[in-house]
């Protein structure tokens, strides 16, 4: 599903003295089978933006209660804000909103904090109990839930009567992984979702992205603050800098920007860094970035 | 959004009455409801509501937002108005039906209940749009400072009240990302009977539990770690001060009081 915003603005706690814009008319495409990253430094509006993406936050005009303005004479209407989602148009308040979060699928930051139920099986199944149209049977439930817990990497048999407070850090966040994957999202949109992991945690949780990127979820959206995880694992990032968008690019060509990203409070990633420095000391090499080829453009140096 | 009825409401402007002293504020409160309680005629209750209008406008607050703290008690005011108004027994009947009747002094009376709690209402939400939650416990600490004489743990009362009052926009906020990641899983709180909603409640019940269990494990530690003892010897970061502010608050709710028992004594006459 190919993702498509236009001029889209939003302000929390709208005409109060708390009201705060955090998205100020963004324009932003994300085609189908993108691993998309959007960069942001904190309250730079990104997580508000993805919000948008399965209606948690709505498009005014979505609401129930809204009124389209009437223009005054002389008065210019801003630009029309456009919002959608492969056929789900977001702007409209008709869209099932249901039906689409069953398709766009969102890990929230510390997605551990959403488990609830007693074991792991029936907390990975309230998801797809909840989007089922007809009541599921059992074997169907049983299935599905064994599929996801499989593919994030855990033993079904071993961990499915398990309590899931009771698990470690990374496999909660596997189990909760995997109860928003149960439904079969075709957009999987992920905050922050190696935050709080040690390295080799992160790397474990970017393998299983990939792997559902090439199996499962057709796009996958992940925001972060990591500029090493966006250069590392992404085909195309969004910088987001007070709710405006400042680059969308290849990561490789992102981090020609290094100045103007270390300005916006963002850091760059550490083979930048390097690179940076060797140029400093008169080695210029070209590298896209990542670990792997900035290691094949240093060994073809001493060749 | 669950901000918007967040507790505390405070109202982030400056004014006259945003810099009176909190303890001043709370002492105006008790003068100012036992004014209205002891006020026996609409002159009293008159010069309670001018008092009243005069510190709206001295807080800078809008009349807007200020009536929005009735309406949340309406129903209560309108429910005793009604009960009151059928059940009065008085002497001029202008109507009556079974047990039921309603009566001029039954009139005059839901009348008086119903502005006194318009009154009570709308100057406690006062208090509390005007004055940040910190200072109001600061307020009440400094207030019941002379029960320490019986060993009242009162230092350690308004700690834990300002350490509740604290955490309730952070519960708000958890309470809201813990609905929103449900809601992506296809959670619905919105519609369906009474069972099925309170059912639907139980997925964040417990993850906020948890999570608020966790925060106090962690408050304490990090209590414990810097060596916090409780009351001995410790001083304030924000001393509070009677300022000329304060005495003329202060002078105005006396004069209220006084003015309201005066006229009880001497216009004995109800009306």
């Amino acid at each position: 599903m190919r993702i498509v915003a236009e001029h889209l603005s939003y302000t929390y706690n709208a005409g109060s003295p708390f009201a705060s814009k955090a998205l100020k008319d963004i324009s932003l495409t994300i085609e189908e089978g993108e691993f998309f990253g959007i960069l942001g430094h904190t309250g730079s509006g990104k997580s508000t933006f993805v919000q948008h993406l399965n209606a948690l936050i709505r498009v005014p005009s979505s609401m129930k209660k809204y009124k389209p303005k009437k223009p005054k004479k002389g008065e210019v209407l801003p630009p029309k804000t456009v919002l959608t989602v492969g056929e789900f148009d977001l702007t409209h308040k008709k869209t099932d909103f249901r039906a689409l979060r069953s398709k766009v699928g969102m890990v929230f930051q510390y997605p551990e904090a959403q488990l609830f139920a007693e074991t792991v099986k029936d907390d990975v199944a309230f998801g797809y109990k909840n989007f089922a149209k007809e009541k599921p049977k059992a074997e169907e439930i049983e299935a599905a839930v064994k599929d996801a817990l499989e593919i994030v990497g855990l033993n079904y048999e071993e961990i499915k009567d398990q309590s899931p407070f009771d698990l470690s850090g990374g496999q909660k966040r596997r189990v909760a992984i995997a109860g928003v994957i149960v439904t079969r999202p075709e957009v999987l949109v992920l905050d922050e979702p190696a935050a709080g992991l040690d390295p080799l945690g992160k790397r474990e949780i970017m393998e299983l992205l990939h792997k559902l990127h090439r199996e499962w979820c057709k796009t996958v959206v992940i925001v972060s603050h990591d500029m090493d995880e966006i250069s590392e694992n992404c085909t195309r990032a969004a910088v987001f800098s007070e709710g405006e968008i400042k680059y969308v690019l290849p990561p490789s060509e992102l981090f020609a920007h290094s100045e103007e990203l270390l300005s916006l409070g963002l850091d760059v990633p550490l083979t930048a860094k390097l690179c940076a420095a060797l140029k400093a000391r008169g080695v210029e090499i070209s590298c896209d970035f990542t670990t792997e080829d900035f290691i094949r453009s240093v060994l073809a140096l001493r060749r | 959004m669950l901000k918007d009825v967040a507790f505390g409401q405070f109202y982030p402007v400056d004014s006259f009455v945003h810099r009176l002293d909190p303890r001043l504020k709370i002492l105006f409160l008790i003068a100012y409801i036992t004014a209205i309680f002891l006020a026996k005629n609409f002159v009293g209750l008159g010069a309670c509501l001018f008092v009243l209008v005069l510190i709206i406008i001295a807080s800078h607050v809008p009349a807007r937002k200020v009536l929005r703290s009735v309406r949340a008690v309406a129903f209560l005011i309108v429910f005793t108005a009604l009960l009151n108004t059928l059940f009065y027994h008085g002497e001029t009947v202008y109507w009556t039906w079974g047990i039921f009747s309603v009566t001029k002094e039954g009139l005059i009376f839901s009348a008086f209940l119903v502005i006194r709690l318009l009154l009570l209402v709308t100057c406690s939400s006062l208090l509390t749009y005007t004055t940040t939650p910190v200072a109001l416990t600061d307020g009440i600490e400094s207030l019941l400072t002379p029960l320490k004489w019986i060993r009242l743990p009162v230092h350690e009362l308004a700690l834990i009240m300002s350490i509740a009052l604290r955490f309730i926009p952070i519960l708000m906020d958890e309470t809201e990302r813990i609905m929103n990641a449900q809601k992506a899983r296809g959670a619905d709180f919105e519609t369906g009977g009474l069972i099925k909603r309170v059912r639907a409640i139980i997925p964040i019940l417990i993850p906020l539990l948890l999570s608020a269990f966790r925060r106090a494990d962690d408050l304490g530690d990090a209590m414990d770690a810097r060596c916090y003892m409780g009351s001995k010897n410790r001083t304030k970061y924000k001393k509070l001060k009677f300022g000329w502010r304060d005495l003329i608050a202060f002078l105005l709710g006396a004069a209220l009081v006084t003015g309201v028992v005066l006229m009880r004594i001497y216009l004995v006459r109800a009306i």
